[in-house]
């Protein structure tokens, strides 16, 4: 059962199943998924000022924070404890795709090349991880939610914003993966 | 205490998250690559199963398990969609995942993952910062 589990688990397994937490979440206790929000809420609870975005009672929102917290731990369980040890199994053209990036590592869920302490300081990390994250914050929260939000949720529930916020995603996604990241890692390798 | 039931459901999301890899940046990379189906799969059946879902629950009027009525907000439409959300695809794209994989990550072992997290808290405060002057 166990090594069963320690497989990569296919789309029509794993898609579902993340489906079936928007019934969950509503019934358990009338929740919209969503995690983008735990960011706005961190923000409110740390570093409020005198934003008025900011000031509200977030400890009324912070079931959120106990669903991320249980994402992190759900993370330990499958990247930890149910890791078989397998590079990721993307198809051929993509990592020739990647390795045109200077990128050499394909052990583990994330390419060491990038992921590591040195490069997180270098030039080219604070661009990739440092923008990168910067933009993910910025973006999900103009955009009032994130993949879980807008993609599972708001199209779940079949809201138009979503979908046009789902689109646009989309765009900017295909913008930097092919027009922007050739040259960012031309310029930065 | 009430809060565990939502820890549980996180940790049931966060693994399957894990498991079917789209925690990963190689992932994502095939995905905007248009490369493989798995992601599109993922998404798909997510809200084909999250739609019928709501579904029923709005047609059998079926309530939350502290009898109240399930209401689902509906979302505003704001140019934020369009600007925000192309802002957030290229953040998604450039650093490899959104924010539910961050934190899964981090669990699984990558804490050089905390440095995007922290620029994504960076980016969210700035947006709050900037809210009143940014087009809606």
């Amino acid at each position: 059962m166990i090594e069963i589990l320690k497989e990569p688990w296919p789309w029509y397994v794993s898609g579902p199943l993340i489906g079936i937490s928007v019934p969950l979440l509503l019934v358990l206790g009338n929740k919209m998924l969503g995690i983008s929000s735990s960011l706005r809420h961190a923000c409110a609870a740390v570093a409020p000022f005198n934003i008025k975005f900011l000031r509200y009672n977030w400890k009324t929102e912070i079931w959120n924070l106990f669903f991320v917290l249980g994402i992190f731990i759900g993370g330990f369980v499958g990247g930890v404890l149910l890791n078989n040890g397998l590079p990721v199994n993307i198809s051929p053209d993509t990592i020739k795709d990647i390795q045109g990036l200077g990128i050499t590592s394909f052990q583990g869920l994330v390419p060491s090349d990038l992921y590591n302490w040195e490069t997180v300081f270098s030039i080219k990390g604070l661009v990739i991880l440092g923008f990168g994250g910067f933009m993910i914050g910025f973006g999900s929260r103009y955009a009032g939610g994130c993949t879980s939000g807008h993609a599972i949720m708001g199209l779940s529930s079949l809201q138009w914003p979503s979908l046009v916020a789902v689109i646009f995603f989309f765009i900017g996604g295909l913008l930097m993966t092919h027009i922007l990241t050739p040259l960012i890692y031309n310029w930065l390798n | 205490m009430k809060n565990i039931k939502f820890l549980l459901v996180g940790i049931l999301f966060g693994t399957v998250l894990t498991k079917t890899e789209a925690v990963s940046w190689f992932r994502i990379q095939e995905m905007f690559r248009f490369q493989s189906f798995h992601m599109y799969g993922i998404i798909g059946s997510a809200v084909v199963v999250g739609a019928i879902s709501v579904w029923l629950i709005k047609k059998f009027k079926i309530k939350s398990i502290e009898r109240e009525e399930i209401n689902i907000p509906s979302k505003q439409f704001s140019k934020g969609q369009i600007i925000g959300g192309t802002i957030f695809g290229m953040g998604w794209a450039l650093a490899g995942a959104c924010p539910g994989p961050l934190y899964a990550l981090l669990g699984a072992g990558y804490p050089v993952i905390l440095v995007v997290i922290a620029s994504a808290l960076l980016g969210t405060w700035t947006y709050a910062w900037l809210k009143p002057k940014l087009p809606h």
